[in-house]
């Protein structure tokens, strides 16, 4: 079993394959894209782009803090530094070095954190970047992303490129389920409706749309019609897809693959609570650390499943 | 077109220095708060760098994408920094006497975004040698013949990223990029050497594999010569240890009040009167 599975959606590639081949398509038309590594290049997928413009790719080792400021020098002269790691490393061990390099100055560099949530699996939870985008929301100025899919996560990496100003896109590990098809529209802060329904929002982000999707589904057999928001994009945050929902359908349930404090629940509780009150519900990690497990296996423990969410729903309908 | 810095004599530098001073003590003190003795020991450097022909710049145009880069790692230094800009014309020595105050570019520690001709946003010790490498690296990919000017205090060495910075340096070979090391001996709560002893910076440094020099840097003419000596290096990163004393110029006023660091404090009305007398 697979998020999305129920559905009958199919598995593609992960969003950080998807990333790595995005990126080295986008290397022509900008040479001002220069890649930023502390050694994981093989895993981030950054490798893919150094390859082909070696001379536009740096690897300065297993140094996260002097990573993330070189990429910050690089940006003021001129070009577009994509810094990558695994989330954890990139938002927790270099947060200052993000701060005062990059965010502080406005700089414009792409921070790609992946290996994001606890679907990294064995390695642990000292890999697992869960706190990533709250660190990255609480930065004024950085635009975040959480992208579902392969296709979702090619337009969002060619939209950060364009996109003028400090941004954080996080990515997973796993293959996962395919929610777009190509030519499907992606912009930064728009959130995309991926089910349409009236009773009830799910809106999720990352592995967790497809997880939403299933959960719709079986919704639906039970005559609760719930319609699907991917929020994409964390901060800015979808205002006006967000207050529609709570208008429209009377109550919203958040899904996401990290800590409760400070992710995607916290930025829509914000919005629902300012202007449109209606009863919410949250499916995340929680509080905790999570362990190591295969990633199946861990989503489920986690609680990081379609039926999460189904209960997530009765809670508020 | 940019504007190459006039070269200035010893003797003129010299001239120079003193106004440069002058101008430290009269905008922190303006400003009741600051760190005019880590700015005054930094003078000589900063001086022979924007007026000894060792930078190339432009204060019309400060965004040319030929210039040369300052960065300033010990950010708290800044005064220094802003009293050579407006020395240079990038603003009026008036408008620094603002230091500190709301709404006021001159912050407390730089502001890239506040104001231009700043080439790093510091504070955060530690972070400037990595930006200098981004931005050597970057100079090199436009192929403009840039060259990066990093200034870092010898206490700020104790962050760890420094050395990640060096070791990263020498791996590209960055001969566009000379770090100043302004040791004046003393950090926050005390003497560097009671604090965290790193022991020889030349030693250590040369061991990375950087050209590196250690002098008097508060002789304006071994700072002059010891620039000129690594403006002729250029298949590797460099170094010079520039051994200072806190407050350098203005020593005998600050000894008056018992406090040789005398870190992060202005000097008093009536004691900077009689820096400034001193300096005169």
């Amino acid at each position: 079993m697979y998020l999305g599975e129920i559905s009958g959606l199919k598995v593609g590639q992960a969003t950080r394959d998807a990333f790595g081949d995005a990126l080295k398509d986008l290397g022509d038309k900008h040479p001002e894209i220069v890649t930023v590594d502390g050694d994981v290049g093989n895993s981030t997928r950054t490798e893919v782009f150094a390859k082909a413009f070696p001379e536009r790719g740096f690897n300065v080792g297993i140094a996260e803090s002097n990573m993330v400021s070189v990429a910050g020098g690089l940006a003021s002269t001129g070009h577009i530094p994509v810094v990558a790691s695994f989330a954890a490393f990139l938002l927790c061990n270099a947060y200052d070095q993000i701060r005062m390099s990059i965010a502080f100055p406005g700089m414009n560099v792409k921070m790609v954190g992946t290996h994001a949530g606890i679907s990294i699996g064995e390695d642990g939870p000292s890999q697992m970047g869960i706190e990533d985008v709250s660190l990255a929301c609480s930065l004024p100025g950085v635009v975040v992303m959480v992208t579902a899919d392969a296709v979702s996560t090619k337009a969002a990496t060619a939209a950060m490129v364009e996109h003028d100003g400090p941004v954080y896109l996080r990515l997973g590990r796993p293959n996962v389920a395919e929610i777009y098809s190509e030519g499907d529209t992606f912009e930064i802060g728009k959130a995309n409706t991926i089910r349409e329904g009236d009773d009830v929002t799910i809106i999720a982000n990352g592995l967790m749309v497809a997880g939403a999707v299933d959960a719709a589904t079986k919704l639906a057999e039970e005559g609760i019609s719930a319609r699907v928001i991917d929020m994409h994009t964390v901060k800015p945050i979808d205002v006006d897809a967000i207050q529609k929902a709570a208008r429209e359908t009377g109550a919203i349930v958040v899904a996401e693959e990290h800590l409760a404090h400070g992710g995607l629940g916290s930025a829509v509780s914000m919005v629902v609570s300012q202007s449109t009150p209606v009863p919410m519900a949250y499916v995340n990690v929680g509080d905790c650390f999570a362990e190591s497990g295969d990633p199946q296996g861990l989503l489920d423990k986690y609680g990081l499943t379609a039926e999460a969410i189904v209960e997530a729903v009765k809670k508020v309908k | 077109m940019a504007a190459q810095a006039n070269a200035l004599s010893i003797e003129e530098l010299k001239e120079k220095g003193k106004v440069l001073r002058r101008l430290i003590i009269r905008m922190t003190t303006e400003a009741g708060s600051g760190h005019p003795s880590s700015s005054l020991s930094a003078v000589e450097v900063v001086n022979a760098l924007w007026f000894g022909g060792f930078m190339k710049y432009d204060p019309q145009n400060p965004t040319w994408d030929a210039r040369d880069r300052f960065i300033l790692s010990k950010g708290h230094a800044v005064p220094v920094l802003y009293a050579a800009m407006a020395e240079a014309g990038y603003f009026s020595t008036d408008d620094v006497m603002t230091l500190r105050k709301l709404g006021s570019p001159f912050e407390g520690h730089p502001n890239m975004k506040r104001l231009p001709g700043i080439e790093a946003s510091t504070g955060s010790l530690g972070q400037g040698l990595s930006l200098g490498i981004g931005q050597a690296l970057g100079a090199r990919l436009n192929k403009n013949g840039s060259n990066v000017f990093v200034v870092i205090g010898d206490g700020e060495m104790g962050e760890g990223q420094v050395w990640e910075a060096l070791a990263a340096a020498e791996k590209y070979k960055l001969g566009n990029l000379t770090a100043i090391i302004d040791q004046n001996t003393y950090q926050q709560t005390g003497a560097t050497k009671d604090v965290l002893d790193l022991g020889s910076f030349e030693e250590k440094i040369a061991a990375f594999g950087w050209h590196t020099q250690t002098i008097d840097g508060n002789c304006q003419k071994s700072v002059v010569e010891a620039l000129e000596v690594a403006s002729k290096v250029t298949d590797r990163p460099k170094a010079i240890i520039s051994k200072t004393k806190k407050g350098f110029g203005i020593l005998p006023v600050l000894e008056e009040t018992g406090d040789l660091n005398y870190h992060g404090k202005p000097l008093s009305p009536e004691l900077a009167e009689k820096a400034l007398a001193f300096i005169a």
